[in-house]
């Protein structure tokens, strides 16, 4: 133990410095011309500094209108995907039933598969196949279907650090099932399904590949923001928004983070790391 | 204690019993419940329906309409879409430029996701084994920070990064390396008209993208590798990597498989970076948008959707068996 944790090498140090380093300095470049005086090129380093983009963006309707309709999608999404995600977290802990293998597969597909599956998939069956006219309902559909499996995992790998116990000492003391899920099950899950619902929105809020097939005439955020990346005029608007984008899903993320952290399954919702912040040997096997 | 202040107690006691037996017996909610309670499977159908219709029939449902599409073909002089069952859509996919495609997207989606792994593994082997509890998850939360901004607003960010009068060659001029840039992108196969319109830049921001989805699972599976092992294996007489290969890299592969399945899919399926740099030569997802949205052929849009399927189902089977879900 001793000679392997008394330090990292000189290279290693160095290497994950580097790659930290790459990670970020994108987000910098972001932040640094927001502010660059030029309006249509973005020379290094930028020839001046001023805050003029900010209410240039504050200006525009189309901005806010895009913005809009960003949280209204992610608000209604993460709020049903909550909803099927815990239901179905429910079904498949601890019961067995036909199809439970294949179904927790299933859930997972959405994000597993490209997302241009899901788009298309939508798109051609909905609007081309039963004439389902594209619009904000149609990005929803598609929205909440890769946001089930966030709130479904969040909900599941707390379902299972919960003592079964915990149910039954209820049940004991002469609580109803009504009683139960209200009073001992709801507290113990508010983190999780508060975790799984932000990264839920934040993925939401963020999403352009699904949107552009499921979307009708009004633009998301995102879909704003690519629309004007190649227009020559006025371009550090774009950084402006990105900025407000940015800080819209990672404030949250943020604090769900922090918040789940306490209950140690801080998780991308995503499968990747969703593991990584627990202790070693925390999670009972099932 | 004087006996007159007991009874009350108790009271308070037999109250609480009281009100809680009221709520059970009243209201629609106890109601449900004790119906739920008596009919298990009741109560898993209805915890089950809602996603098992959205899931399986919206979702899967969709899937399969766009599988019949395939199945369908666009009429050559009309325009419009023949639909009577055929293969000739599956069959136009053989044909040089529609297959050039999809070797192109797998070619870039391979690279990009053994870029990921090389450049993940320092940071996550970092991570699981030197940094403290506290120091693990202020770096895991950095990892994560990126992942959870805005794709759309990174890949922007290269694009101000990668341009003619941007901070790479600003950097580069200072040391006077510039025209080393104006080299590479002269190359045959990689290069391009500039920078931005090559496919090295098109690389270097996949992998800038997709690289936390890769650091998070093999940081994961890396600190499952208990310190006994290392030195076990170093007291054995092995070299440092000696190690690493034979201990350290086959227990960190669950982890690398994991993370590649997100770098590849999330390559085969993008259409919006190749739009944004590289060349004019089309990737997957680009088709598939072009296809579906200024063609109007959505059959062959179907057909090239289902080829990116079939490739990550057999990704992920191949995960599977390998152990990566245990990782995700």
């Amino acid at each position: 133990m001793s000679r392997a944790r008394a330090g990292a090498g000189l290279g290693l140090r160095v290497a994950s410095t580097l790659v930290m380093l790459f990670l970020y300095f994108p987000l910098a470049i972001i932040v640094v011309y927001a502010f660059t005086t030029q309006s249509s090129s973005f020379t290094f380093p930028p020839p001046g500094l001023t805050l003029d983009w900010f209410g240039v963006a504050f200006a525009r309707e189309d901005m806010w209108e895009a913005f809009r309709l960003s949280l209204l999608v992610a608000a209604i999404s993460t709020t049903v995907a909550i909803t099927l995600g815990s239901l179905l977290a429910g079904a498949v802990y601890r019961t067995r039933f036909f199809g439970r293998e294949a179904l927790t597969f299933i859930v997972l597909l959405p994000i597993a598969l490209p997302g241009i599956v899901t788009g298309i998939a939508l798109r051609s069956t909905l609007s081309g196949l039963f004439d389902v006219s594209p619009g904000t309902f149609t990005i929803v559909i598609g929205h909440t279907t890769f946001c089930i499996v966030i709130v479904f995992n969040n909900v599941v790998a707390r379902l299972r650090r919960l003592s079964p116990n915990v149910v039954e000492a209820s049940a004991d003391l002469g609580a109803s099932g009504w009683q139960t899920f209200r009073h001992v099950l709801m507290p113990n899950l508010a983190t999780a399904l508060l975790a799984g619902g932000v990264l839920a929105f934040a993925l939401s809020f963020d999403e352009i590949i699904v949107t552009t097939f499921t979307r009708g005439g009004d633009p998301t955020l995102p879909i704003w923001i690519f629309q004007k990346l190649f227009r020559p005029r006025n371009r550090p608007v774009t950084n402006v928004v990105a900025l407000i984008a940015v800080t819209v899903t990672i404030v949250p993320v943020l604090l769900a983070q922090m918040l789940a952290r306490s209950s140690d399954d801080a998780g991308t919702g995503m499968g990747a790391g969703a593991t990584s912040a627990r202790p070693r040997g925390a999670i009972p096997a099932e | 204690m004087g006996p007159d202040r007991a009874p009350p107690l108790l009271v308070v006691g037999y109250e609480h019993v009281a009100v809680t037996d009221r709520a059970r017996r009243g209201g629609p909610m106890a109601a449900i419940s004790t119906f739920f309670y008596r009919h298990p499977w009741a109560k898993l159908a209805a915890l089950l329906l809602p996603a098992v219709l959205w899931l399986i029939v919206l979702y899967l449902g969709s899937i399969g309409g766009l599988l019949i599409y395939s199945f369908w073909s666009l009429a050559e002089f009309t325009g419009l879409i023949d639909r009577t069952l055929t293969l000739s859509t599956y069959q136009s996919l053989l044909e040089p430029a529609n297959s050039d495609i999809v070797l192109r997207t797998l070619a870039m989606a391979a690279a990009v996701t053994i870029a990921c792994s090389i450049l993940a593994f320092p940071l996550a082997y970092y991570m699981a084994r030197y940094a403290t509890r506290r120091g693990r998850f202020v770096l895991y939360l950095a990892v994560l920070m990126p992942l959870w901004s805005s794709y759309l607003v990174r890949a922007l960010a290269w694009r101000q990064i990668l341009a003619r009068e941007g901070v790479l060659y600003w950097a580069l001029g200072k040391v006077g390396l510039d025209g080393v840039i104006d080299t590479l992108i002269t190359a045959p196969v990689v290069g391009g008209a500039s920078l931005i319109a090559s496919k090295i830049s098109l690389f270097i921001v996949f992998t800038y993208l997709w690289l936390p989805f890769m650091i998070l699972p093999v940081e994961a599976a890396l600190e499952r590798v208990p310190g006994s092992f290392l030195e076990a294996s170093s007291d054995l007489g092995a070299r440092p990597w000696l190690t690493f290969r034979r201990i350290v890299l086959p227990l960190a592969k669950p982890g690398l498989i994991a993370g590649s399945i997100f770098t590849f899919s999330l390559t085969l399926g993008d259409f919006i970076l190749p739009t944004m740099f590289g060349s004019s030569e089309f990737y997957l997802g680009q088709q598939v948008f072009t296809q579906i949205g200024v063609v109007g052929n959505t059959p062959l849009a179907a057909a090239f959707t289902f080829v990116a399927m079939a490739i990550m189902i057999v990704y992920l089977s191949i995960a599977r068996r390998a152990g990566a879900f245990e990782s995700l």
